[in-house]
């Protein structure tokens, strides 16, 4: 059973408790100024977006096969069972390899800091794990940001579409994109309208990479044979002409 | 350690134009050090959390590993294929590689948030990155290069014990070095695979490594020839013409490949009509071919290969044109699909600056003081050559 969040634009009011929420639930600070900041950072994992009279929220997607831990050297991300894609900062190198990867372009990085980390949302691995819902869901008074199972959220969210199909743009962004992730939106307008990525590959990511990287212990077995035999050969050869020359 | 500093006389030296400029790209680099170490990432470079790599992972360590790839070519061709006559180039290819590993690796404790965790990947590992593979191939294969220099330092001091102790694993040793070089040399295109709707239609293409690993081994030639006609200058020693002439041969045909694959890979991909829209892109695509097509097409004229100085031009071109690819595939390609725009700080280019001149400087001072050269240039006279016999020219 792994856990999602859903999104539903058409229901959010853009109060941002979900921003203070999710501050106070990492220890950040959060005052008028950073509410004013419409963009997720290193010091704001989660924000309200205005895009006319609509409002859209970017947090991390918490892809079901995530770019970012595919990539990462260290393994300092992981996928849990529980749905989260969490953070271990103290085996981070700071390579920055995930936020190059990531088609949402989610993690940041303490850019100022002498020992930095990436920071982003981690769906609140550690509320949810105690059988919490995460700080967002919670605080959000409307219920635009509700958090449960992900197959009964897909299901729940395909029910609005059904029930209100003039309100909702008939898609549900997060269920291919990607290869699938734990967040889900609803729009009643196309995404790119409220903000999102939608050129994003609905394949899962990390098959890019591992389609050569599974060929390593092919190139080095069938190399090690192709170069030795090469040089048994050139060898030989090399020391019959040394004998020739000797007589 | 080098006695015969001794014998030179404490005499101070010259300033020229080029020491002058030389000590002003490492004053800066300092000073740019001095801000990376004490205002982090973000006091000494333009990255941001939309560009998160820059010129420190584009040119440092993209450009650094195949600008060294002359080491693992030059030992498969003397040493695997036994094609004895290229031995004169081998060591100062070796001298180079082994530089260059180093150099990428002082330039990525620049680049990396926590440099102090440099050797992470080693003990944690996730065989699932690209990066992960990059890390312990250019570890192990630094080591290997490492191994292959050190005869060199055994021949200095006289050491026979340790000289042939070395000599017996030297088989196995260069094919290792073959196989870590064609691994991470691709690896280096398979790390922008997991980024299609990032990099720019132009550079995106499934068989990346294919063509990194390629262009590797043509940069890693034309590189060799850059040096050889270099340190001929520097110190007043004859050129090894025909043999870089017949080096610049197989150059020639590295090229024509990689150029007709990139031609096939665009054409299959149907990107043609890009180059009829009036972005930077295109013009920095365009360039990238005409640094490398134009060299290619002269290098199959007997006349421009022995001509030490349209051989070096050509060289040059070939180089600059590498550069290009790896600038466009690591930076430039990716704005448009990351949305914002990059142009390195200062600090950022002073840095990069100082590895390269660092490069130039230590690679002298070896060559000045260990058999680098002089070793190739007795095997050079007695060397059959199919190319047209001239004699030695010297240049500058």
């Amino acid at each position: 059973m792994s856990r999602a969040i859903l999104y539903d634009s058409t229901l959010c009011i853009g109060c941002k408790a979900c921003e203070g929420a999710c501050a106070e639930r990492w220890g950040l600070p959060y005052d008028d100024k950073i509410a004013g900041e419409e963009k997720i950072s290193a010091h704001k994992l989660t924000a309200i977006e205005t895009h006319g009279d609509k409002f859209s929220r970017r947090l991390c997607m918490n892809c079901v096969q995530p770019a970012c831990a595919s990539v990462c050297p260290v393994g300092a991300l992981q996928k849990t069972a529980l749905g989260p894609v969490v953070y271990d900062a103290e085996k981070c190198m700071g390579c920055r390899y995930c936020m190059q990867a990531c088609p949402f372009q989610v993690p940041s990085y303490e850019w100022s800091s002498r020992l930095p980390r990436m920071r982003k949302c981690n769906m609140c691995f550690e509320r949810q794990s105690e059988g919490k819902p995460t700080a967002c869901a919670e605080a959000c008074p409307v219920g635009a940001t509700k958090n449960g199972d992900r197959d009964e959220l897909i299901a729940e969210a395909r029910q609005r579409i059904a029930e209100k199909p003039g309100q909702y743009y008939g898609k549900i962004y997060g269920l291919q994109e990607a290869g699938g992730t734990s967040v889900f939106y609803l729009s009643a307008v196309p995404f790119e309208q409220i903000g999102l990525r939608t050129n994003v590959p609905l394949e899962a990511l990390p098959e890019t990479t591992w389609r050569v990287l599974e060929l390593v212990p092919d190139v080095v077995s069938t190399g090690s044979v192709l170069l030795g035999g090469i040089w048994w050969i050139t060898n030989r050869r090399a020391e019959v002409a040394r004998k020739e020359g000797r007589h | 350690m080098l006695p015969k500093l001794g014998t030179r006389g404490i005499k101070l030296p010259k300033i020229t134009v080029w020491r002058a400029i030389f000590a002003a790209i490492l004053l800066s680099g300092l000073y740019a050090t001095y801000l990376r170490v004490f205002y982090g990432l973000g006091g000494a470079t333009n990255l941001s959390d939309r560009f998160p790599w820059g010129i420190w992972i584009a040119f440092d360590v993209m450009c650094g590993v195949g600008l060294a790839a002359g080491g693992f070519t030059l030992v498969a061709i003397v040493h695997i294929f036994r094609i004895e006559r290229y031995h004169p180039v081998l060591r100062p290819a070796i001298l180079t590689a082994f530089l260059g590993y180093t150099l990428v690796v002082v330039g990525l404790l620049y680049d990396l948030g926590r440099p102090d965790r440099l050797w992470h990947p080693l003990v944690m590992w996730n065989p699932h990155s690209v990066m992960f593979e990059v890390a312990w191939c250019v570890t192990l294969y630094t080591t290997v290069l490492f191994l292959e220099f050190l005869p060199v330092v055994f021949e200095k001091f006289g050491l026979h014990k340790p000289l042939d102790w070395i000599h017996r694993i030297s088989v196995p040793l260069m094919i290792l070095g073959v196989l870590l070089s064609t691994l991470h040399q691709s690896s280096l295109g398979s790390l922008f695979l997991i980024m299609p709707e990032k990099l720019y239609p132009l550079w995106y293409s499934p068989i990346l490594p294919v063509l990194f690993y390629v262009s590797s081994i043509a940069v890693g030639l034309a590189m060799t020839i850059f040096e050889s006609w270099h340190s001929s200058r520097a110190f007043g020693r004859a050129l090894e013409l025909p043999l870089l002439a017949s080096l610049a041969r197989v150059l020639a045909v590295v090229m024509s490949v990689y150029l007709w694959i990139r031609f096939l890979d665009l054409s299959h991909r149907h990107v043609f009509g890009l180059l009829s829209q009036n972005r930077i892109e295109t013009w920095l695509f365009g360039l990238e071919m005409l640094l490398m097509l134009v060299p290619t097409v002269l290098l199959y004229q007997t006349a421009v290969r022995l001509r030490p100085g349209a051989l070096y031009a050509c060289a040059v071109m070939v180089v600059f044109g590498f550069i290009t690819n790896r600038l466009n595939v690591g930076t430039t390609g990716l704005e448009a699909g990351s949305g914002t725009h990059y142009i390195p700080r200062w600090s950022e280019v002073a840095i990069t600056l100082s590895i390269v001149a660092a490069g130039f400087a230590i690679f002298r001072v070896i060559a000045q003081y260990f058999p680098i050269f002089e070793h190739a240039q007795d095997k050079a006279e007695g060397a059959e050559t199919t190319e047209q016999r001239e004699e030695p020219v010297t240049v500058g």
